[in-house]
């Protein structure tokens, strides 16, 4: 490949070639490759979805009612997201409209997920890249204590509790048996946190794992499970009986109170724990302004939270919806999920292929033929890959375009978005970030910025979930107590044949699935998901996806220790089960391995 | 130096009070009575931290995330206290080389000690390289870290029996554990997810027994997979009583009526939902309004919509356990629910018009 110019990059890949493999901390299997110079700052970056399963043929000829409980399988840690993309899907192909309550109900569940994804991406997947577990046992508990009373009024604060939990930090790390901890990169230089901030934030680590379990009990109340709660085309399955006999099995006065009490329990964590703990790790790293990527170029969101029910146009919508290409903050291009220019999908570099080469395809009529091939400049064999080569084929993830552009999606390419509309809801916590940190608007894009618009959305969710309960109540002292619309639950009622879209944005981006129904059963099935985006190989062109852009130009202290690619990675909260789903029609030209 | 279970709880400051607590609980939740409490304690003051090696192949990690739902014990402590979780790539802090650099360790120094947990499952086609870890197919590294196991834990439906990606028509020819790993003894605990506390009940079990829970033919615990939902449904006496949901949102769901009718596969679930519940026993899927999609049931993607009404399987008695109805009944259909709703629903008529005398079904 040698040197090149894509998108405002140099890509270089002349020098140390350093593979990690796998990608640990995130949801799926990924394998990342980048070539360093003599000052050991990155200069090409690869990255490879690792797996894939093939869902989308496995749909087709199914009951298109079913098709949710397939689709919510692709990704169990953004449970919920893909099975409401394709209840809306169905809903859209048949003219399906919902009731109020269900929009609620259905709103107040993505909301949960929201709020509960962020919660652990932050503490479980991403802050032992900033954070030095081993550090926090050199900690003085009093100072400690300090620190957390002067960020927060969070009551689990005094000198007393950081010194249990650094006791049984230390007996822990004591005993040898660091079983998550080990092999860590502890102590390396690019961490920054004074032990005081390691040590609270290791404690936030442990409370939030005990909290999160109580957030998505909401997803319990009405969907009846978590992770997998169940949905239904045309509502929601939970019927409400707040007056009559028989309200004990159903959503009823105690239940809706139950929600209630965890929404607030949530507000109170994530403004009080997770906000002031990112803001006071943020302020350590100021300097480390690398992993910008794609987010200063080309960034878009689909919108989703729709206010009243059945309207999916951006002004009801409240999560902000549009595309900014080259940089260009000054205009939001309108995005189109029906029209067969604007969203189409690559496969050169991708471990498929299509029956004409070198061409985008709409969701719509996509295709997919499994194609697994090295590059010839590949080394190793096909079953034990040394060094990939990534001017041939290279991942199981398709490069979908937008109007040919690489685009970055999730909570930071809602933000910017928001931030150019000038909605208060965006704009403000992002100001308000920036002048407590004391940086300028070109900061957030950033790993650090990605990283603090998830904690921003957050909270933004966990507020949003106050204000669909209280719809939600509201409606129910209205009369309204419908949950679900079934006249057109019998496929007898349903066109012969007929299409539809539907989007949400999950936690780590815009997600849309597109569906073709024809003779009752689905014809057609196609996903498009957040990391399909974000962790995009090159096309055509040569453009580079979100991963690969975020990755370059970035310093790592130690060559052989992958913390600065890992943060950066992590900053997008990868979900590679979701990204490579997609599968071959018939399942042809397959090779078995041979099993004794 | 090898620490006992016991030793480290309290060493991460549990008090003997809290300890035995722990201990009770873990009873309970076992369905044990008090006399075991003693037992289990001392089974944790003498034993190490047993490692273990969760490997991931093809899933969608919902098996970690309901593990760490776990209400009790946490799975804080569960990781912190009770197991030694030293490879799971998807909490761990390590990565890469790194990380791959764990399993070797763990494997010799504890070679036929560590327990091999696998959520997802290999797939065999494409060379077997539709699921790549460290550059190799996973099927390689399953069956390398398999080697020198003590046992296996098949967690979820994936592992046990193939799943989602599964389904008709497989195209990655996806494969459960057991049918890749013939010669270690292999616990499957299947859903989709499984249930958080019989994830850990399940490793509690093991830890303070020291041995293999119980299993039916098709090697699920019979503590937690011995009887179906609708045996233990507290929407049965409706079911019995002829009282059903027909259509969404409907009189009968409102007041909480059985989903039999709506395509429930409580009937040929064996499972822990309607005892246990989720996530802490808030609810269950019938609870909250939906059938039972059946989602612990080998297969379960291919036995036609969640909204078919269940015809092929026989009424058995509560008694009746997974093995003897796997071995009657599978195939055999009879619509024998189906008739059996039938007549609760002709009951229903007849006491409606006057109290005749039918203490019979």
């Amino acid at each position: 490949m040698g040197a090149y110019e894509t998108q405002g990059f140099k890509l270089d890949n002349s020098g140390k070639r350093v593979v990690v493999d796998p990608v640990t901390r995130i949801e799926g299997h990924m394998r990342v490759e980048v070539n360093l110079d003599s000052n050991n700052v990155i200069r090409n970056a690869v990255s490879t979805g690792t797996m894939w399963r093939g869902l989308e043929v496995i749909l087709k000829g199914r009951d298109p009612r079913d098709a949710w409980a397939f689709t919510e399988r692709i990704c169990g840690v953004c449970t919920g997201t893909h099975a409401l993309t394709s209840v809306r899907a169905v809903e859209d192909a048949l003219n399906i409209q919902i009731p109020e309550n269900a929009n609620s109900i259905r709103n107040i569940m993505q909301l949960t997920l929201q709020a509960h994804d962020h919660l652990v991406h932050f503490y479980h997947l991403h802050a032992l890249d900033w954070v030095d577990v081993v550090s926090a046992l050199k900690a003085d508990p009093k100072k400690t204590s300090e620190l957390a009373q002067s960020i927060s009024s969070w009551p689990l604060s005094s000198p007393g509790y950081f010194r249990d939990v650094q006791n049984r930090l230390k007996k822990f790390v004591e005993s040898g048996q660091l079983g998550p901890f080990m092999n860590g990169y502890w102590g390396n230089p690019a961490y920054k946190l004074p032990p005081e901030a390691n040590l609270m934030a290791v404690t936030h680590y442990l409370e939030a794992l005990d909290f999160q379990k109580e957030i998505v009990k909401i997803h319990t109340i009405y969907g009846g499970k978590n992770p997998h709660p169940n949905w239904l085309v045309g509502g929601v399955p939970c019927a409400i009986n707040v007056h009559d006999t028989g309200a004990v099995g159903a959503i009823n006065m105690e239940r809706l109170n139950l929600v209630s009490y965890i929404i607030d329990r949530t507000i109170d964590f994530i403004d009080n724990v997770y906000i002031p703990d990112l803001l006071a790790i943020a302020g350590f790293y100021k300097d480390w302004t690398h992993g910008g990527g794609l987010s200063s170029k080309s960034v878009m969101s689909y919108g989703d939270i729709p206010d009243k029910a059945n309207d999916y146009s951006a002004s009801n919508l409240m999560l902000p919806r549009g595309a900014i290409i080259n940089g260009d903050l000054t205009k939001v291009h309108e995005v189109d999920l029906r029209d067969p220019s604007q969203i189409q999908e690559f496969v050169d570099h991708s471990w498929f292929k299509y029956r004409e080469a070198g061409k985008g395809l709409h969701p719509w009529d996509g295709e997919t033929e499994a194609h697994y091939e090295l590059g010839k400049n590949a080394k190793g064999t096909s079953t034990n890959i040394e060094q990939i080569d990534e001017g041939g084929k290279y991942s199981w993830i398709k490069a979908p375009r937008w109007k040919g552009h690489a685009m970055e999606v999730g909570p930071l390419s809602r933000y910017i978005i928001g931030y150019v509309q000038k909605k208060p809801e965006f704009k403000e916590p992002v100001d308000m970030v920036l002048s407590k940190l004391g940086l300028p608007l070109t900061a957030l894009f950033s790993t650090l910025g990605r990283t603090a618009a998830r904690g921003l959305e957050a909270s933004w969710a966990a507020h949003k979930m106050r204000y669909f309960q209280d719809k939600l109540m509201a409606n129910l002292k209205a009369g309204d107590l419908a949950t679900a619309n079934i006249e057109k639950w019998d496929p007898s009622t349903w066109p012969k044949e007929t299409k539809g879209v539907g989007f949400t944005e999950a936690p780590r981006g815009a997600l849309g699935h597109w569906v073709r129904i024809k003779d009752g059963r689905i014809d057609n099935y196609q996903c498009v998901v957040p990391t399909t985006w974000n962790g995009s190989p090159r096309d055509s062109k040569g453009q580079i996806g979100a991963f690969e852009a975020s990755l370059m130009n970035t310093p790592v202290a130690l060559a052989d220790q992958p913390l600065e690619i890992l943060r950066t990675l992590h900053s997008f909260d990868p979900c590679l089960a979701c990204s490579t789903h997609v599968m071959a029609p018939d399942g042809q030209e397959m090779t078995r391995v041979r099993v004794r | 130096m090898v620490e006992t279970f016991y030793e480290v709880m309290r060493r991460q400051g549990i008090t003997r009070r809290s300890f035995l607590k722990y201990c009770s609980l873990t009873a309970a939740s076992l369905g044990l009575g008090p006399a075991f409490v003693p037992k289990i304690a001392h089974a944790m003051e003498t034993k190490p931290r047993t490692p273990v090696l969760w490997l991931h192949g093809l899933e969608c990690t919902c098996c970690s995330e309901s593990f760490i739902r776990s209400g009790h014990p946490l799975a804080k402590d569960a990781v912190l206290s009770m197991i030694s979780l030293d490879y799971d790539d998807t909490i761990m802090t390590a990565a890469g080389h790194q990380a791959e650099a764990i399993l070797e360790e763990v494997m010799t120094r504890y070679k036929g000690n560590y327990i091999l947990a696998v959520e997802g499952n290999p797939p065999l086609n494409q060379e077997g390289m539709s699921c790549i870890i460290g550059g190799k197919p996973f099927i390689e590294q399953l069956k390398h870290v398999a080697k020198d196991c003590k046992a296996i834990i098949s967690w979820g439906s994936c592992a046990s029996w193939g799943c989602v990606q599964a389904a008709k028509p497989n195209p990655t020819q996806a494969t459960p554990v057991h049918k890749v790993i013939h010669d270690k003894p292999i616990i499957k605990v299947p859903g989709c997810p499984p249930i958080a506390e019989v994830m850990t009940g399940v490793i509690t079990y093991m830890l303070t027994f020291d041995r293999l829970p119980e299993l039916d033919r098709q090697g699920r615990p019979k503590m937690f997979y011995g009887q179906r939902i609708h045996d233990k449904c507290y929407r049965r006496p409706h079911f019995d009583a002829g009282q059903f949901a027909e259509a969404w949102d409907d009189e009968g769901s409102r007041k909480g009526y059985c989903l039999y009718k709506m395509g429930c596969k409580g009937p040929t679930t064996y499972n822990a939902c309607s005892t246990v519940r989720w996530n802490g026993g808030v609810s269950f899927p019938i609870q909250s309004g939906h059938g039972c999609i059946g989602c612990s049931e080998d297969g379960f993607w291919d036995k036609g919509s969640f909204y078919d009404r269940v015809t092929d399987i026989q009424q058995f008695g509560v008694e009746s356990n997974a093995d003897r109805v796997g071995g009657a009944a599978l195939g055999v259909v009879g619509a024998a629910v189906a008739a059996h709703a039938a007549v609760s629903a002709i009951k229903q008529s007849r006491s409606k018009q006057s109290d005749v005398n039918d203490k019979q079904g």
